[in-house]
């Protein structure tokens, strides 16, 4: 079962609308990316979720049972603009946030025990948030966001704000908290990071969801068919020995040495390619050109034409 | 509905807990004892006794000028010039000059001082010799002067105010007490809104700002948020309020029984009307005038006047004015982004208070006047308006109908705020005009 299924959510601010009959499944026990470029309307979905604004039409299911005010306390959210009490101390705020996901105090004060020790920050539990710096402020974060162990954890731009080795804390954190039966909402323009951590993506682009699927499902969909060989020998007998199977896409040759790209035409496979050139050259290395999740979010948003749409909110 | 108790407890306790909150908590009391204090405590230093030689060469004074408590008069037998030329030999403080024929010469005593004696002493010869020449003009011309004093004593009434029911029951007024009382409900009520309607706004502001509401929202909904911040804040106010009556009262206790220890302050008032009264008199050897103690008639008067009804009206207008404005103040911190920014609209919610609190001058020379029905019935003007009214006494009907009005225009503006605040909240770097404001109002939660 899904933890959370949105069904045909839209979303209107006056003239403009933020969210177009958008639907997304998101499986238990898995990383799931929210993409798309910037007034997408991601934020506007993100934030339908995390109950902070209503949608005009659709559906919401938390576990198969409609979504209300009591499943706050399962779920953890990240924003993208997120901050704390400047004024006030670290502990005692945590404390607060913590209480208001439904903690009890006590329960409360073991956790951020636990979190404080293992990010080693357990001296700052009097110091005012003012006087920790911005990756300080941002670990306090994280750990406000995670403290009550929720089922689904929703992470808006988790890495903006957070320096490399921070980063990397965080990304095993978040591998680690899906090991533990969590479930991950992340939204991101990293593509990096998205081919590193995520089981299944959403792609939405201008109010629209425009794709969606598995990581590995949609990297297959997007392939070309195009392979990059190696080789030394003739040039002249490897395009003939291609013949109709393939087409050559680019070459270099530099002596004997050769370097082509290929797509295979028609029901040729890779296999009967190999068993055609291999009489003519002596193979190097073969390999598959695979697009990056980066290739297919320039493609598949460019085909949409022009981006970025204008927003009123911040994504 | 716990979680607004927890938003409560925070917003609280962070401010009762601030060094601002606790040094106001302090130094109000303080300066409040201070002014009731000092000029009591003023009154009972005793100066030195100023010592003057007369040299009157009138003739007309000699031994007659009535003594002040701390102004002494001898007579000694020497001339002006020996006396100006020995002041330093003698313990005297002055010299006091009557020339010989007073009417004329510019009519003019002199002072001849070794240290300033200071304004009030000079006051009391210029008067003192003034009022005797009255009488001594009066007496040449054979005119009797008890019939003069007399005719001053008894000339003096006052006025007497009653309010004649319907009923033909009359009641005892006092115009200028009921002032005074409606006067300072009012003016406090309007202080409490504009400081804590104040600290609402910026509070919404600070959680918009540095980007913590997104947090909390996804935790409690908008409305929580927003009304946990204005109780919180109100109860801040009730506590700084107490604690003012209760440290200024324990202080002033506390200074009466030992800066004060001895004195009576009804005894110190009826001691300087002695002193007063007396040394008018003393030389034309008349009958005291005794005049009633004036603290013990505005406590009577203070009886006329319904204190338990203007206590709960107070308290009523005072919360339920804070929580109608307050919640406009909140969501006008929800839709800007900086202080700068609040200007255009904190104008439409400063206006009512400003006004009110200018008619209000206007209504208590004449509070039964249509104006002063209106505006004491309109909710964003009735919590100043109404209190300065009430001491002159309301119809029943008349309070009912502005406290009802009153808890719907709560209702109201707590709705309206409630839309505006939640979309303003997550709306950063934008400004904002009147008119996105108002499709604000239509968005769908």
């Amino acid at each position: 079962m899904n933890i959370l299924s949105a069904k045909n959510i839209v979303k209107r601010y006056a003239a403009h609308t933020a969210l177009d009959d958008v639907s997304i499944e998101i499986p238990r026990e898995s990383i799931f990316g929210l993409l798309g470029p910037n007034g997408a309307g991601k934020t506007s979905l993100i934030r339908i979720i995390n109950q902070i604004t209503g949608p005009d039409s659709g559906e919401l299911l938390f576990e198969g049972e409609k979504l209300t005010q009591k499943h706050v306390e399962q779920i953890g959210y990240l924003p993208e603009e997120r901050g704390l009490y400047k004024k006030m101390g670290v502990g005692e705020q945590a404390l607060y946030l913590a209480q208001l996901k439904g903690m009890s105090s006590a329960e409360a004060k073991k956790k951020l025990k636990y979190w404080f020790e293992k990010f080693e920050i357990s001296e700052w539990w009097n110091k005012k948030v003012e006087e920790l710096s911005k990756g300080m402020q941002q670990k306090v974060q994280f750990i406000v966001t995670v403290m009550h162990e929720p089922k689904l954890l929703i992470l808006d731009e988790p890495f903006s704000g957070f320096d490399p080795i921070n980063a990397n804390i965080i990304k095993n954190e978040i591998l680690h908290l899906k090991k533990q039966g969590s479930t991950i909402l992340f939204s991101t323009h990293n593509m990096g990071s998205v081919e590193e951590l995520c089981d299944n993506i959403a792609l939405i682009n201008k109010s629209k969801k425009i794709l969606d699927g598995s990581v590995r499902e949609i990297k297959k969909q997007h392939k070309t068919n195009t392979f990059e060989l190696e080789f030394t020998g003739n040039m002249m007998g490897f395009t003939n020995a291609m013949w109709t199977g393939a087409e050559l896409l680019e070459h270099t040759t530099d002596g004997e040495h050769n370097k082509a790209r290929v797509r295979l035409l028609g029901k040729t496979t890779a296999n009967e390619l190999l068993q055609a050139i291999i009489t003519v050259a002596e193979i190097q290395s073969f390999r598959e050109i695979v697009p990056s999740m980066n290739d297919i979010f320039i493609k598949v948003v460019g085909d949409e034409s022009v981006l970025g749409t204008q927003s009123n909110f911040t994504e | 509905m716990n979680k607004i108790l927890l938003i409560i407890k925070r917003e609280y306790l962070s401010r009762v807990k601030k060094k601002s909150f606790i040094i106001m908590t302090i130094l109000g009391p303080v300066l409040m004892a201070g002014i009731m204090i000092v000029p009591i405590w003023l009154s009972m230093q005793k100066a030195e006794t100023q010592k003057i030689e007369v040299i009157d060469d009138s003739g007309l004074f000699h031994n007659l000028i009535p003594e002040k408590e701390i102004i002494h008069f001898d007579y000694p037998p020497v001339t002006l010039d020996e006396a100006t030329a020995h002041l330093y030999d003698t313990e005297y403080d002055g010299i006091l000059w009557i020339p010989k024929n007073i009417f004329q010469d510019g009519k003019v005593v002199k002072i001849f001082y070794k240290k300033q004696l200071g304004i009030g002493t000079e006051e009391y010869i210029g008067t003192t010799i003034g009022k005797m020449m009255y009488d001594v003009i009066l007496a040449k011309n054979k005119v009797d002067l008890n019939v003069i004093k007399d005719a001053e004593t008894n000339s003096q009434f006052n006025v007497i105010t009653e309010k004649l029911e319907a009923t033909g029951k009359s009641k005892k007024t006092n115009t200028g007490l009921y002032m005074a009382i409606g006067l300072a409900g009012g003016v406090l009520i309007y202080i409490f809104i504009f400081l804590y309607g104040v600290q609402v706004m910026r509070g919404v502001m600070e959680e918009k700002t540095s980007r913590i509401v997104e947090v909390i929202l996804s935790s409690v909904k908008p409305f929580q948020l927003m009304m946990g911040k204005i109780i919180g804040v109100a109860l801040v106010g009730l506590t700084q309020f107490l604690l003012w009556v209760i440290l200024t009262t324990t202080l002033y206790s506390v200074a009466t029984v030992t800066i004060l220890k001895d004195i009576d302050i009804k005894q110190i008032q009826k001691k300087e009307q002695t002193i007063k009264v007396g040394a008018d008199l003393k030389y034309t050897d008349m009958k005291k005038i005794e005049k009633p103690n004036a603290v013990t008639e505005i406590w009577n008067d203070f009886k006329s006047v319904d204190m338990i009804t203007i206590f709960f009206s107070f308290l009523f207008y005072f919360l339920a004015g804070y929580l109608m404005y307050s919640a406009l103040f909140a969501a006008v911190g929800s839709a800007v982004d900086s202080e700068a920014d609040t200007q255009q609209f904190m104008m439409p919610i400063t206006i009512p208070l400003i006004l009110s609190f200018v008619v209000a001058q206007t209504i208590i020379q004449n509070p039964e006047s249509p104006m002063a029905f209106w505006f004491s019935i309109i909710p964003l003007t009735s919590p100043i308006v109404m209190m300065v009214r009430l001491p002159f006494g309301v119809p029943a009907w008349e309070l009912a109908l502005s406290m009802s009005l009153l808890v719907l225009g709560f209702v109201f503006t707590t709705w309206l705020a409630a839309r505006i605040y939640r979309t303003g909240i997550l709306m950063y770097g934008k400004k904002v005009s009147w008119r996105e404001l108002g499709k604000w109002l239509f968005y769908k939660g």
